[in-house]
Formats: C-alpha cells, structure tokens, sequence
C-alpha cells in the first residue's frame, strides 16, 4: 500500500484528469452525439422500413383475398348472366313458337272462312249463271219452238229434264 | 490505409520491436563477459524501467529515438525547462537559481552538487516540489487522447453523407452499439442510459487504446500507472455518487425490507461499499494491467537468460501466446471497467425495489 502510494504521482493524476476531461467533453459534443443519433436515427429508420414491408405485404395478402373474392363473385354473376339469357332464350324461342302457332292457326282458320266466302260466292255466281242461262235457254226455245205448241211442249220437258243439277 | 492494414502492422510492431529493443538494450553489455547475475538484475531493472513513468519520451533508447519533454515544477514560483537538462536523470538541472535532480524517478530540490541525504527507510530528505511535468505517459495521454478524438470525429462526419460510415466508422461502430446494448442498456436500462453515454464510450475507449498502447514497444504503460486509474474510478465514483435518486441513498442508510438492527448494522456496511466500489475498479485495472506487463516483459527477458535454443524457442512461443492473451486483456479490462461503471450508474437511478 505504501510502495502504491509512493508511486501515486499529484502531476499525472492532475494532467489525466484534465486531459480525460477534455477528451470526455470533445468526444460527447463531437463525436458521441452525432454518432448515436446517426445510429438511433438508422435502427429507426430500418424499423420503419421492416414495418411499412411488413404493412405491405398484409396489403398485398388482404388484396390478394379481395381479388379473389372479388374473382368468384364474378364468377357467380356471369353464371347467372348465362343462366338467366339461357332462360330468356328459351321462354322467348317457346313464346315464338306458341305465337307462331297460334298465328298459323289463326291464318289457317281465316283462310278455311275466306275459301268458304269464296266458295258461296262461287255457288251463288254459279246459280245465278245457270238462271241466267236457264233463262237465255228458255228465251232461245221459246224463240224457235214458239212456233208449234207441240214442239214448245218438248223443248221444255226436255229443258227441265235437263235443268235438274242443283 | 485501411483498418486491415493499420491493424497488421500494430501486430507486426508488437511481436519484432520489443526483441530488438531488448536485445539492443542488452547487447552493449553482452559483448564483454557477462554473469548470469548481471542479466537477471539487468531484465529486472529493464522491466521496472518499463513500469515507470520516465520524463522523456524514448521510443528506442539504443538508436537514439528519445524526445525531451517539458519539465514543470512549482517550487516558489513556476519553473519550466526541458528534461534533456537532466541528461537522463545523471545530472543536475539548474532552473531560476534552484537546482533539481532526479532520484528514484522523483524529482528533487538540492545544491549544486545535486547531494541527497537519505532520511527513514531511504526517503530522501529534500524538499520535493510539485511536479506538473509532461511526462511520457502524460505525452501518451495526449497522443491516444487526439488519437481517439480524430478518429472519432472522422467516423462521426461520414454520418453525413449517408446512414453507412466510412472504414474507419465500420469498425468502430459495432464497438459503440457494443457499449449501448451489451453494457449501458442491460445495467442502466432504457430510460436513463442516454445521459451515461458519453463518459462510458469515452472511459472504454480511452482504456481499451491505452491497454493497447502499453502493448506496443514504445512501452506507454499509462493504464498501468495508479494515478490514471484513480482519476478514471474517482469520476465514476462523483458520477454515480451525484446521479444517485432517493432510492439508492434509501438502500445504503435504510435498506428497506430488512429489520431494524440489521439496517443499522448495514449502513456502515453499504456507506464503505460506496468508497470501495470505485477503489475496486481502481485497483483491478491497474494490478491487471501491471501484471500482464510484468509478465510479457519477464518472459521477454527470460529468452536472454537462457542460452539453449530450445528453451528459447519454447520461451519465444509463450511470448507470443501471451501477447495475444494480452490483447485480450486489454479489451477485456476496457469492457469490466466500463461494464462495473455501467452498473453502479445503474445502481445510482435505479427506480424499483425490484433488484436484489
């Protein structure tokens, strides 16, 4: 203890403690702070640069999802655009059909009345045709067989023999 | 030049220059017939020479590598001149009438014969004046002070230009996030460590280059020198003494959750645990660092008292295995200082009954 305190010099001890002081008070302005804040400011920012990856990347996942959701569901609605213009064909192909049909019919049954109308007419025409006919028939006997009664007689039994068609 | 570099050649110096040094130490001695008495005395005064502080700064005292350095003294006034008048502590120096000399690496006030009477246990008698003198290892400061400073401050600018730092900043920076997360963070914790900061980096640093600094041949032994690692543990001991929250002074006069008589018993107990704290962290650096020098430069001198090669090489080998053991030491010795400081810091403002 004694040999350590013989060795114990006042003058390093008061030129280190000075110079450790100096050095202390120079490295913390000069270097230790601007050091440290480089470093915290660096860690702060790779933390945040980890987080905002990190926020990304459930962005992406959950987006991702979205899509997919969004995928079926779209799915969904073209199937049921096809189902429902599948439908829609097929009531309006059928509902053609019934029209068509019901036309046709319709056509058809006017037809059948018109050729009927036309048909009576026809028969009229015909009856009056045949009167009048008749008629020129009777004049034209009447006209050379007026002559002899005998004759007019025959003329017109044979006529009306004749004239039995309706 | 890159780390890599820097760090090859600190190395390089290390292992070679303290041989030659040695051997050019001894060599003036060895041409003429040694006894192996006289090299023993020789290594031991050449080790001792190591230990101490000496007023002039030699890096290879053989090929005439020496600076003088200035020699302070206030003696009834200030003197001031340089230690080449001294001539190696052979003669004596003269300054404002007062004549010096230098016995047992002390300076001393005599006449002009430079005559010292011999008191008790070999104490000399004369008038000792207040020795501020730049020694050697007051130069070393100095030097590893600017050295630490530069660097620090060049790593400390390329922050800069971008959030990466430059070579020097990639090596030392690991080093600083050492201190915060594996020192300053675990003993102080989060909320109070950023003031504590500074004077940790600066105190593991300063020790951590220092060590390293007495490992090179220029021999500044500085953290071995009991006077530094005082000063070091004295301002760890007024910073945690001063930080020190209401609840660190109740755990010394009034420990909670303890019964009376054993409070009263443990204050005096946990008042000196104050004082020896400080004294431990003092005493363990520089016994470490005394040990680990007296060690490599006994093993060094070993190599000259044996004159078979086989025990030369053997010895050669330890050497150079303590050397890097001793590189260990250095950091490992930086890192128990700083860590210890870190924890009494830690001590001083810790909150919570939650640490016992």
């Amino acid at each position: 203890m004694e040999k350590l305190l013989d060795k114990f010099e006042i003058g390093l001890f008061f030129w280190q403690t000075f110079l450790f002081l100096v050095l202390l008070f120079l490295l913390r302005k000069y270097a230790w702070k601007p050091i440290l804040n480089s470093v915290i400011n660096r860690e702060e920012s790779i933390r945040e640069g980890l987080e905002s990856a990190e926020k990304a990347k459930e962005q992406m996942r959950q987006l991702k999802e979205d899509n997919k959701v969004l995928l079926a569901e779209a799915r969904m609605e073209r199937e049921q655009i096809v189902k429902e213009a599948r439908e829609a064909k097929d009531k309006m192909i059928s509902e053609a059909k019934d029209k068509a049909k019901e036309e046709g019919a319709k056509m058809i049954e006017a037809a059948k009345a018109a050729i009927q109308a036309e048909r009576n007419a026809a028969v009229n025409e015909l009856k009056s045709q045949v009167a009048e006919l008749s008629i020129e028939i009777a004049e034209k006997i009447i006209k050379s067989e007026v002559s002899s009664d005998a004759k007019q007689q025959e003329i017109i039994s044979a006529a009306m023999k004749n004239a039995n068609l309706n | 030049m890159t780390g890599k570099k820097i760090l090859f050649s600190l190395f390089f110096a290390l292992f070679i220059v303290p041989f030659s040094a040695i051997a050019a130490e001894s060599s003036h001695s060895n041409d003429s017939t040694v006894s192996e008495d006289n090299t023993k005395s020789e290594i031991k005064a050449y080790i001792n020479h190591h230990l101490e502080d000496s007023y002039d700064f030699s890096i290879w005292h053989a090929a005439g590598l020496e600076f003088p350095l200035p020699i302070i003294l206030i003696d009834e006034g200030l003197h001031v001149f340089s230690s080449s008048k001294f001539h190696h502590g052979e003669t004596v120096a003269e300054s404002n009438g007062k004549y010096y000399k230098i016995h047992n690496n002390k300076i001393y006030r005599t006449d002009a014969e430079g005559t010292i009477t011999m008191g008790e246990y070999y104490h000399p008698t004369q008038v000792k004046p207040l020795n501020f003198s730049i020694t050697k290892n007051v130069a070393s400061i100095i030097i590893f002070g600017l050295i630490i400073f530069l660097l620090f401050r060049s790593f400390a600018k390329s922050y800069k230009k971008g959030p990466i730092p430059n070579k020097i900043g990639r090596f030392l920076e690991p080093l600083v996030i050492f201190v915060r997360d594996e020192i300053a963070i675990p003993n102080i914790g989060k909320k109070h460590y950023r003031k504590f900061m500074g004077y940790l980096l600066t105190v593991f640093f300063f020790i951590w280059f220092l060590n390293l600094g007495g490992m090179t041949p220029f021999g500044i032994g500085v953290t071995n020198n009991i006077a530094v690692t005082f000063c070091l543990a004295i301002i760890t001991f007024i910073i945690t003494t001063f930080s020190g929250n209401k609840n660190y002074w109740g755990h010394i006069f009034w420990m909670p959750g303890v019964p009376v008589p054993m409070k009263i018993i443990l204050a005096p107990i946990e008042l000196l645990g104050i004082f020896i704290k400080p004294f431990a962290l003092m005493i363990r650096l520089f016994a470490n660092m005394t040990a680990g020098h007296v060690v490599m430069m006994s093993l060094i001198g070993l190599l000259y008292v044996f004159t078979n090669w086989f025990a030369r090489g053997a010895f050669l080998g330890l050497t150079l295995f303590l050397s890097i053991i001793e590189l260990l030491v250095a950091f490992l010795q930086a890192y128990i200082f700083t860590m210890l400081t870190a924890l009494y810091f830690g001590g001083a403002v810790a909150e919570h009954d939650d640490h016992h």
